[in-house]
């Protein structure tokens, strides 16, 4: 078995004294993880760093084995985020909540792809921009995994306008006007996730997403196989809604 | 089943040297092997060695480093700098600052990094203490000498929070390392010496 991919570190632990297990976000093989031979030294350890671009050629005598990985990198973009705590926060957060999330061999390249685009925003010249695009990567994330919030139109009347909140139980969107009775046990709905919105998002809008995205992945992706959102996601959901 | 070639005394020291670093079976043999084969010279003095060790090392209440003394020499030489204070991932950084004689400060060992993969969080490490530790000081630089990876960075910018605005925090600067080639530097460290540069 041999095949070449792109993709995203996310985490890297030590095997051994000198070599790595290498968890990475791949294109076209999703997840996986496999062994890097002197993964630990010194010159291999900044290439393996998590958020990395990396080209992957994996190889084993069987598919099911955990694999031997050897790594070319394509963009650092640990050591660009290494100035900026905001950055490093968001890097580390959207690493281990893809680690958490995403079960191992499952091909979902929407969100390899929307990795990448966060890592670019992140550590480009706009950090700004980079909270609103980790909440629609989240977004994302959930669709892809199969529990996509449905904003298109209100479960309640079927209207497309003033979509306000959401329920907290099916991610659907509730309008203004039909969630008047219950908006203290629904969940407000960021007009940036609508893509309607002029100008930056405030604070508040964003940690209305956060938690928006944050509890629909820990309720239906992470509750039932008994885990709970990285705590680097809420340190980081912390910092940008500050 | 093979049988065991040697008594169970011989196999359990075998398998304690097995679990240093740097050994694996067939060499914690070797080990194993060198002690016994030199009884008086080596294996004695070595457990004696180990067995005073062991009833004597101290982790100093103030710095979090080793020592056989409760605050620690590097704590009560009164030779070192008050102003700096220096933190560190492991005691083994101590010991690198200390044979470079780069640095006459304090030190605070945090005992690790924040770890998202691991879930180390703050309070796993010596954080709270840096923090007790600063509280009501002025004039004290903190030098965060910490790893260039994104877990030493994380904590890094993470203490830098924690002290607040008023304390006066640098970090090591990333770069060319002495005797590196610009052509065998990976692009992260490049990119972390380019953005580093100074005039001359």
């Amino acid at each position: 078995m041999d095949w070449q991919d792109d993709g995203y570190v996310l985490s890297v632990g030590r095997f051994g004294d000198h070599d790595a297990i290498l968890d990475v976000l791949t294109k076209g093989h999703g997840r996986h993880l496999g062994l890097v031979k002197g993964g630990m030294s010194k010159t291999r350890r900044a290439d393996l760093q998590p958020g990395n671009q990396v080209r992957v050629d994996w190889k084993a005598r069987l598919s099911e084995q955990l694999g031997r990985y050897e790594i070319e990198p394509v963009r650092a973009y640990a050591s660009l985020a290494l100035d900026s705590g905001l950055a490093l926060a968001g890097l580390t957060a959207a690493a281990s909540v893809a680690s958490a999330c995403l079960p191992e061999r499952e091909l979902h390249p929407a969100v390899c792809e929307g990795f990448g685009v966060l890592m670019e925003a992140l550590t480009g010249a706009q950090p700004s921009i980079a909270p609103v695009i980790f909440v629609k990567w989240e977004a994302g994330l959930l669709q892809d995994l199969g529990f996509g919030l449905d904003l298109t139109k209100c479960a309640v009347t079927g209207s497309f306008d003033n979509l306000a909140f959401v329920s907290p139980r099916t991610g659907r969107a509730v309008c203004h006007e039909a969630a008047a009775p219950y908006a203290s046990r629904l969940m407000a709905l960021p007009p940036f996730l609508l893509g309607n919105q002029a100008g930056s998002p405030t604070p508040a809008d964003l940690a209305a997403g956060l938690r928006l995205t944050g509890h629909f992945l820990a309720q239906s992706v992470l509750e039932p196989h008994g885990k709970t959102l990285p705590q680097a996601r809420d340190y980081y959901a912390d910092l940008v809604t500050r | 089943m093979k049988a065991a070639l040697s008594g169970p005394e011989i196999e359990r020291l075998v398998q304690a040297l097995g679990k240093l670093p740097g050994l694996g079976p067939r060499s914690a043999r070797r080990a194993a092997l060198a002690l016994i084969k030199k009884r008086e010279t080596l294996l004695d003095p070595l457990s004696t060695a180990l067995r005073e060790a062991a009833a004597a090392i101290k982790v100093c209440s103030t710095c979090g480093h080793i020592d056989t003394t409760d605050p620690c020499g590097l704590c009560t030489d009164p030779r070192r700098d008050d102003h700096l204070l220096c933190v560190v991932e492991d005691v083994g950084d101590v010991w690198a600052l200390e044979r470079a004689g780069v640095y006459r400060g304090r030190y605070h060992v945090l005992g690790g990094t924040l770890s998202a993969l691991d879930g180390r969080g703050p309070d796993a490490l010596n954080i709270a203490s840096l923090i007790d530790r600063m509280t009501g000081k002025t004039g004290v630089e903190v030098v965060l000498a910490l790893s260039a990876t994104v877990e030493g960075q994380a904590t890094a910018h993470y203490i830098t929070e924690r002290l607040g605005a008023g304390v006066n925090v640098t970090r090591l600067g990333h770069g060319v390392p002495i005797g590196g080639e610009l052509g065998y530097l990976d692009e992260g460290t490049l990119a972390a010496a380019f953005k580093s540069r100074r005039p001359l």
